[in-house]
């Protein structure tokens, strides 16, 4: 995916631009202006989906009495930058934050040990079972939890777990464990079968051979796995809004609507915290974006 | 891809697996696992069960009690009466079944779900698509673009939201902002009954197209280059080349697109949940708003009735997922 049509040539017939693919003047004519006109129309379409995401920004830079001032401004009429340390030092954005800290890495760290020996084993043998297995995980990575709220909620109830981390925890690590599965179960075919019997020759066990050969030829399809299950676990929603009631308990999704309520309204300090939640997790999401094509373009080059 | 988050990423996690959608050559994780049968051992040896419960036994646990229980519950409970402080009464047969066909606003909720998935999912679709094409071409800044257009997926789906009831807020909002340059509005998009649901939809496809567009371009390359040569020898004009080779070889991608998306659209909470929040009753929800706000927001409480929709959605999108696998062996067999 990364040789992506170097020439005109190869470009002007995938699009579907207005562009003639052969002959003289006109396609001349793009091959000198796409130069220019490709970055421009990226830029638009960039700012498109960034758009939401500025006025976010510029909402957390100014008093919550200007986000909230007819006529309305795009920019700020007056630039306040304290918000941030302001909720920094809050107590009850720290709580969240913790929140969402301890139940993103907890859940990431439950789906990999639960995943690696899973997707390794399912590459690596048949045995009885094991389309039912696959078909299993395919099965729950289609519901989300939001369809089944009321039965997870019913269960955290009958243990009298609801407002615990360790219901969080493992609903998160459970809806997700197929993702992590499909990708490293990828990973795992792919390695020729040699590898590891080289390693068996050598004295390698079953179990140190993954640790030793495997799981490091795997590498890029664990931070895929991790990075993915963290960012997964740290945005979920409906199952923290149903369970963690206790305001100290909530993740930073569900607190930070707390800022605006029909009883307070510091908007300053929802966009602020909204800016503290994103950033990281789109960071991280970037760091992966390679590694995310090449996961959907895989099998193609076979 | 709305609820995406759970939803979006949740809309990450298909990434894996249309992968084996949109190749055509399938990829090792579900070709492997649906196609290899009965090749026995071509790649891979034979284990006994006994092993592999060892190894797949975290797994298998994980899934039983927090998926399979969490269902099983979700059954019992749409046959339970409950008090308002949720503890179990007793049966209640079919009652809260019959309560939601006869819930007098099931008819406009339905409407609604259908509304919200066919638009979301066809314009996700037709932009994703002119997106993908335009990130396929090769031009200085193309990786930031790309990194642009990830932070929708990325970001947290409620926030996002939240940020849009700013955005669209009548007297506040950057959208009315907008409108008045060209002197038009304004416009209540969240407080008007014409407006909300378009408004809504606006939203969920923001949050879709990202996704959408990755599997695109997966599917654009895995199409071969030289298929293109010889259209052009024989002298396609480009839109013949589009319409004749592009769309049909990208067609496992786009079906692949299209059912992940219906599934993440249905189930999308946090849009509607959201943007709609300062609306009373049941009149702009989803079957899934429906039924939070039956069991968790509404002054009944009402569990069992909740649960009994949530049975209704669970097996809508069974359906769906039956669909998918259906056409996951169609692929598998023309392949």
């Amino acid at each position: 995916m990364s040789t992506v049509t170097e020439t005109g040539t190869g470009s002007t017939s995938r699009g579907n631009s207005s562009v003639a693919p052969q002959g003289g003047s006109r396609r001349s004519g793009w091959q000198r202006h796409r130069s220019w006109v490709l970055p421009v129309a990226g830029a638009a379409l960039a700012l498109v989906f960034l758009a939401p995401y500025i006025v976010m920004l510029l909402n957390s830079l100014r008093p919550s009495s200007d986000v909230v001032q007819t006529p309305p401004t795009f920019f700020p009429r007056e630039w306040q930058l304290s918000t941030y340390s302001q909720i920094l030092t809050d107590e009850r954005f720290l709580n969240w934050l913790k929140t969402s800290v301890i139940v993103a890495g907890s859940s990431t760290l439950i789906v990999i040990l639960v995943s690696i020996p899973a997707a390794y084993y399912t590459a690596r043998f048949r045995f009885p079972g094991r389309m039912a297995f696959l078909l299993l995980v395919l099965v729950t990575q289609m519901f989300s939890p939001t369809a089944l709220v009321v039965g997870i909620y019913r269960e955290w109830f009958n243990f009298n777990m609801v407002n615990t981390y360790a219901a969080l925890i493992l609903t998160n690590a459970a809806f997700n464990l197929a993702f992590a599965v499909w990708i490293l179960h990828g990973f795992f075919a792919s390695i020729p079968k040699e590898v590891e019997e080289a390693a068996n020759l050598d004295g390698c066990s079953r179990f140190g051979t993954l640790r030793r050969v495997m799981l490091p030829l795997t590498m890029p399809g664990i931070v895929t796995a991790v990075i993915f299950t963290f960012i997964a676990a740290w945005n979920e929603y409906v199952v923290a809004l149903t369970l963690m009631l206790d305001e100290s308990k909530k993740p930073l999704t569900v607190g930070i609507t707390s800022y605006v309520t029909g009883y307070e309204q510091h908007w300053d300090q929802l966009f602020a915290a909204a800016i503290v939640a994103i950033v990281p997790v789109v960071v991280l999401f970037a760091v992966i974006e390679k590694h995310l094509v090449g996961g959907l373009t895989a099998g193609s080059v076979k | 891809m709305p609820d995406q988050q759970s939803s979006v990423v949740a809309a990450g996690s298909p990434a894996a697996t249309t992968a084996g959608g949109a190749d055509g050559a399938g990829t090792p994780s579900r070709g492997s696992g649906v196609r290899t049968r009965g090749r026995g051992g071509a790649r891979g040896d034979r284990a006994s069960l006994g092993s592999a419960l060892l190894w797949l036994g975290p797994a298998l646990l994980l899934i039983a009690g927090v998926v399979v229980y969490p269902a099983i519950e979700l059954v019992r409970a749409s046959m339970s009466k409950f008090s308002i402080t949720g503890l179990r009464l007793g049966d209640a047969g079919w009652t809260n079944y019959t309560n939601v066909l006869d819930h007098p606003l099931l008819p406009t909720v339905l409407v609604n779900t259908i509304v919200w998935v066919v638009a979301v999912v066809a314009l996700t679709i037709v932009i994703s698509l002119g997106v993908a094409q335009f990130l396929t071409k090769d031009f200085r800044g193309r990786k930031l673009v790309r990194w642009a257009i990830i932070v929708p997926w990325a970001a947290s789906l409620v926030i996002t939201a939240k940020t849009f009831v700013m955005i669209y807020d009548f007297y506040y909002g950057t959208a009315n902002l907008l409108l008045s340059k060209f002197g038009l509005g304004p416009v209540d998009f969240l407080g008007s009954d014409t407006w909300i649901m378009p408004s809504m939809i606006l939203v969920g496809v923001f949050v879709s197209i990202p996704f959408t567009a990755y599997v695109f371009v997966a599917g654009l390359g895995a199409i071969p280059r030289d298929v293109y040569e010889a259209a052009r020898v024989d002298g396609a004009s480009p839109f013949q080349v589009w319409w004749r080779i592009t769309l049909p070889l990208l067609r496992p991608a786009l079906l692949v697109a299209a059912v992940l998306n219906i599934i993440y659209v249905f189930n999308s909470f946090p849009i509607i949940y959201t943007l709609n929040d300062r609306n009373p009753g049941f009149s702009h929800d989803t079957t899934i708003t429906f039924m939070y706000k039956l069991a968790f927001k509404s002054a009944e409480k009402d569990v069992g009735m909740s649960a009994a929709a949530g049975v209704f959605n669970v097996l809508l999108i069974l359906v769906v997922v039956m669909v998918y696998l259906r056409f996951t062996r169609w692929r598998e067999e023309t392949a």
